[in-house]
């Protein structure tokens, strides 16, 4: 095995909690590593967290408590001039391509902002910059004078992919960056994704409910249920022998194209609790379908473990090992 | 051959555009059947014409901007439902033919429990009492389990999660005990899990109940579940139909061909998704000769010019040139 180098992003037991009568625990003790030049995915339904913690680690939320280490720096440590600087290197492409865009102004100004704010092209060279970023994302330069209604939801979010990459960020947060997308659009915007990192080595932090889309991403997936990441692993290895029970359900319950495969969907009964009120032990007790799912998962909270699988595949339930 | 239950031939419903500039023929020409019992899926993206078929066979078209084109013919049992005075269109919808729409919140009225929602139908349609209907309420919140019914018969919809406002809008349609359910993306707006408990919710009503279901779906894993034939649409067209193994084990069109390989899947080896180039077209200007042509791999010169009907043999048929000449299908590129 090679040495790993340190991480890009490290997350480490991040929490962020609502004020609320009791808090929303939105986000409750998440760590997270990304090396330089990965994805990881981060999978969970409406509610999990997800996109909490997406938010909270670029500093667009301020945290409750915990630390994030980007490149070795401390991201809530930092005033706001050196965040500013450091905005710089991480970005964000939103899911909502109609509502992430200013109406008001066209591609071209959308795109020269951040170019005219962290002063990175003299105004001369401003068009030439712009026309260079539409292609890159696979948009005619003739778009640069449209605004966003002329445009199709897939070429929205090439723009606003475009104006991530404006400032030449080594990281993205990708926040469900194709939900609102067709299926054809789809697939061309997370080819554009990959071709991007390829080219630009860029690091993602790719958060998504589609577990299909993620697998074709992603070099490592976490599982978020409630605030917490109940399981983490390479990607290839959560998707052939997912340990959580609630990872191999979301698995059985993606539907196939195939209506020849035999489906074996894992059905759970309920909804997800509220955050405002999780559920004391394993949050995912009341709604697990496991055999073996005894008292001590309704008292004591599981730790994120080593199931066995190497090093890299954690867990968090007690019976991971057992099989369902 | 048994009738169909439903029988659409022809529709065409053309919307008049904002500034009177042009028409969208959003639908354009589509026929098909639905036969008793069955689930037949409607499948296509964005702008296909799917919700606006769907909502033209209940007459829900708003009018103006909306109109169906003289010659369009929606038979149900026989009786076209176009030629129907309203008070005789009333007594089949929401009675005999039922939807069920994609967002429950915005379906489901804020100020009225759901309890009263779900009898409002059975006092209409069956003449039930209030107390009838009530009670008929509670038995439909249980068929669609939803847990202590009795109780929750009197909660209004913003006390209910995402997954069972749609058991409700599930309850509120088979009320009546309909002969046909539209389902229009039933499951788009909820997450996977809960996706997962109406799917099968829907399957097993269906099986008690032995309603015909058409499925209107853009998810082509949703459509391989569910139904027994598809019909796949694409700029306000059917573009190619058959039963639901066949399509899956070897389409014809080369839209259906894409959409397929466009499909992140998690059951096949990982590989660079095909992506289909461009774009749907504007239903304001379909491209001339195949609307699909502009977009196709395999193109020639006759798709641009002639609009190909609806080919092939038996059960399946696809709108493409090649299934009568597959000598001028290109090689699949390798990736």
């Amino acid at each position: 095995m090679t040495t790993t180098p340190p991480p890009l992003v490290d997350i480490q037991n991040l929490v962020k909690h609502y004020p609320g009568r009791p808090p929303v625990r939105a986000v409750d003790g998440v760590s997270l590593t990304i090396a330089a030049g990965q994805t990881l995915g981060l999978v969970g339904e409406s509610g999990s967290g997800k996109s909490t913690v997406g938010r909270t680690v670029l500093r667009l939320q301020e945290p409750t408590s915990g630390r994030v280490l980007f490149d070795g720096e401390d991201v809530f440590a930092l005033a706001t001039g050196p965040l500013r600087a450091l905005r710089r290197r991480m970005q964000i492409v939103f899911q909502d391509p109609y509502s992430s865009l200013n109406p008001r102004m066209t591609v071209a100004r959308t795109l020269r902002e951040p170019l005219e704010i962290h002063r990175l092209a003299p105004p001369a060279q401003m068009e030439a910059r712009v026309t260079a970023l539409l292609e890159e994302v696979g948009l005619d330069p003739a778009f640069a004078g449209r605004y966003p209604h002329e445009l199709s939801g897939g070429q929205r979010q090439r723009v606003g992919i475009a104006r991530a990459l404006s400032v030449e960020p080594r990281f993205i947060v990708c926040d469900e960056p194709v939900s609102a997308l067709d299926v054809s659009v789809q697939a061309q915007v997370l080819n554009l994704l990959a071709d991007l990192q390829k080219k630009r080595s860029l690091t993602y932090l790719f958060i998504a409910h589609d577990l299909a889309v993620v697998r074709h991403i992603a070099d490592h997936v976490a599982v978020m249920y409630l605030g917490r990441i109940v399981e983490r692993a390479p990607a290839a290895a959560i998707y052939a022998a997912p340990r959580h029970p609630y990872t191999r359900a979301l698995l059985s319950a993606v539907p196939e194209p195939n209506p020849r495969a035999a489906r074996a969907r894992i059905v759970l009964s309920g909804d997800m609790p509220s955050p405002a009120h999780p559920p004391a032990g394993c949050p995912f007790h009341p709604r697990c379908p496991h055999p073996k799912k005894n008292d001590r998962c309704r008292t004591e909270t599981p730790a994120l473990r080593v199931t066995g699988e190497g090093p890299a595949h954690l867990a968090a339930c007690h019976f991971a090992e057992e099989p369902m | 051959m048994t009738e169909p239950l439903l029988r659409v031939r022809d529709l065409k419903t053309y919307f008049v555009t904002e500034h009177g500039r042009g028409t969208a023929r959003a639908v354009d020409g589509v026929s098909f059947e639905l036969h008793a019992g069955e689930t037949l899926g409607i499948v296509g993206e964005s702008g296909c014409g799917k919700t606006v078929t769907s909502l033209s066979i209940l007459r829900l078209i708003p009018e103006p901007p909306g109109h169906i084109r003289p010659g369009s013919v929606i038979e149900f049992e026989g009786r076209n439902l176009l030629a129907l005075a309203p008070p005789d269109l009333r007594a089949i919808r929401g009675n005999q033919i039922a939807m069920v729409f994609q967002e429950p919140m915005t379906s489901l009225n804020p100020v009225f429990t759901i309890g009263d929602q779900i009898a409002e139908a059975a006092i209409i349609h069956q003449g039930l009492s209030r107390k009838a209907a009530r009670a008929r309420a509670i038995e439909m919140l249980t068929l669609v389990g939803i847990p202590d019914p009795a109780e929750r018969v009197d909660h209004y919809p913003h006390q209910l999660s995402g997954g069972m406002r749609q058991r409700v809008m599930i309850a509120m349609a088979l009320v009546c005990h309909p002969k046909v359910l539209i389902a229009d993306e039933p499951t788009t707006a909820l997450d996977v899990t809960i996706q997962a408990q109406i799917l099968e919710l829907l399957e097993r009503l269906q099986a008690e109940l032995g309603m015909a279901v058409l499925l209107i779906t853009h998810d082509l894993g949703v459509v391989a579940g569910q139904a027994d034939r598809v019909i796949v649409m694409y700029a306000g067209q059917v573009v190619e139909t058959a039963p639901t193994t066949v399509l899956f084990d070897g389409p014809l069109h080369p839209y259906t061909e894409g959409l397929m390989a466009a499909v992140p899947r998690i059951d096949a080896p990982k590989s660079r998704l095909q992506a289909i180039p461009g774009q749907v077209p504007a239903a304001t200007a379909w491209p001339s000769g195949c609307r699909f042509h502009p977009r196709c791999p395999h193109a020639w010169t006759k798709c641009k010019i002639e609009e190909p009907p609806l080919l092939g043999t038996g059960d399946h048929t696809a709108r493409c040139w090649l299934v009568l000449e597959p000598a001028r299908r290109k090689p699949t590129p390798a990736t």
